[in-house]
């Protein structure tokens, strides 16, 4: 095995795994809180807007940290610099 | 493949380089500029006014009564600044519905040109409000210990602002760039109606987050006056 074929293992692979593992942790924990807001809008209907407005704040700070694996992954796949770097060669 | 507008060049001389992005933001910017004028040309203040200066009347209020609600008091003094960050990020993601319009928020440098304007425009509330001491001030709040991490807290929320909203419109335009290579009939469609209501959505968090912090740096002198007078009220 030589070196472009182990960078290209290597870069498909970790950028399968990033993404994977990235998107399950924040699915569950935005699972979660949505569950939560759910259940206290039921308990105070007049507090819906207050919750919905925490509630989206706080999803997109979940989402963001899955947004990161996911551009990490398309850095891996669509701009790897080692990738670029041994094709310059 | 192409992952940002960034990379359709139309002319570069030097280090000059005309891309996509640049065109569909200065497009946009017009686009605002020019509407906002036509709109606010004859304005009226009694019961029959035009529908646009009702929709911009709508607009104005709700993003006051938006700012008013995450707890800054004043809201004409910082609705230049915030209604202007949310109006143009509305108009970039909401242009998708048009063919082959790429948005320019999905260019990593759209999105950390305001992400910059966020951190400085924090400093420069702060200062307005309290002073540079008094703003200076909150950094070692509540203890001297909580320097470093106060200052890392700042950068690192400016890049999660960028990366955010990058990550979010890039994916975006992404998916749907796969999918007309998968199923090109029906699917792409349903993921731009996604892609739009991300795009509002993310619109919204950009704005609301500039707004929480500005509202943060601004407050911190106002708290300690009311601690004190509360402090005051229950000695007496």
């Amino acid at each position: 095995m030589d070196k472009d074929t182990a960078i290209a293992i290597a870069s498909i692979i970790t950028a399968g795994l990033t993404t994977g593992i990235g998107c399950m942790f924040p699915a569950l924990s935005e699972g979660k809180s949505v569950a939560t807001a759910l259940s206290s809008i039921a308990q105070q209907p007049d507090a819906a807007p207050t919750i919905t407005r925490t509630l989206f704040v706080g999803l997109a700070m979940i989402e963001s940290t899955a947004i990161y694996c996911f551009v990490v992954s398309m850095i891996l796949i669509f701009a790897n610099p080692f990738w670029n770097h041994v094709i310059a060669k | 493949m192409n992952m940002t507008p960034d990379q359709t060049i139309f002319w570069s001389h030097g280090f000059v380089t005309i891309n996509l992005t640049l065109v569909t933001t200065w497009g946009i910017m017009l686009f605002m500029v020019i509407g906002a004028k036509l709109i606010t040309r004859n304005l009226r203040s009694n019961n029959k006014i035009s529908r646009w200066q009702c929709m911009l009347e709508m607009i104005v209020t709700g993003i006051n009564e938006q700012i008013n609600e995450v707890g800054l008091a004043k809201p004409e003094l910082y609705i230049g600044f915030i209604g202007t960050l949310f109006l143009f990020v509305v108009m970039c993601n909401f242009w998708i519905i048009l063919p082959w319009y790429v948005p320019p928020t999905g260019s990593l440098s759209t999105t950390t040109a305001l992400a910059l304007c966020v951190f400085l425009s924090v400093p420069y509330f702060g200062i307005q409000k309290s002073g540079i001491g008094g703003y200076l001030k909150t950094y070692i709040q509540p203890t001297f210990i909580m320097l470093p991490f106060n200052i890392i807290s700042e950068l690192s929320r400016t890049l999660a602002l960028a990366v955010r909203l990058f990550g979010n419109i890039m994916s975006g335009v992404m998916i749907i760039g796969i999918l007309l290579s998968i199923t090109p009939l029906f699917i792409p469609i349903v993921m731009k109606a996604l892609g739009l209501l991300t795009g509002m959505v993310q619109a919204y968090i950009f704005s609301i987050l500039a707004t929480v912090y500005i509202a943060a740096a601004v407050q911190e002198s106002v708290k300690k006056d009311k601690k004190i007078k509360q402090q005051n009220q229950t000695t007496n």
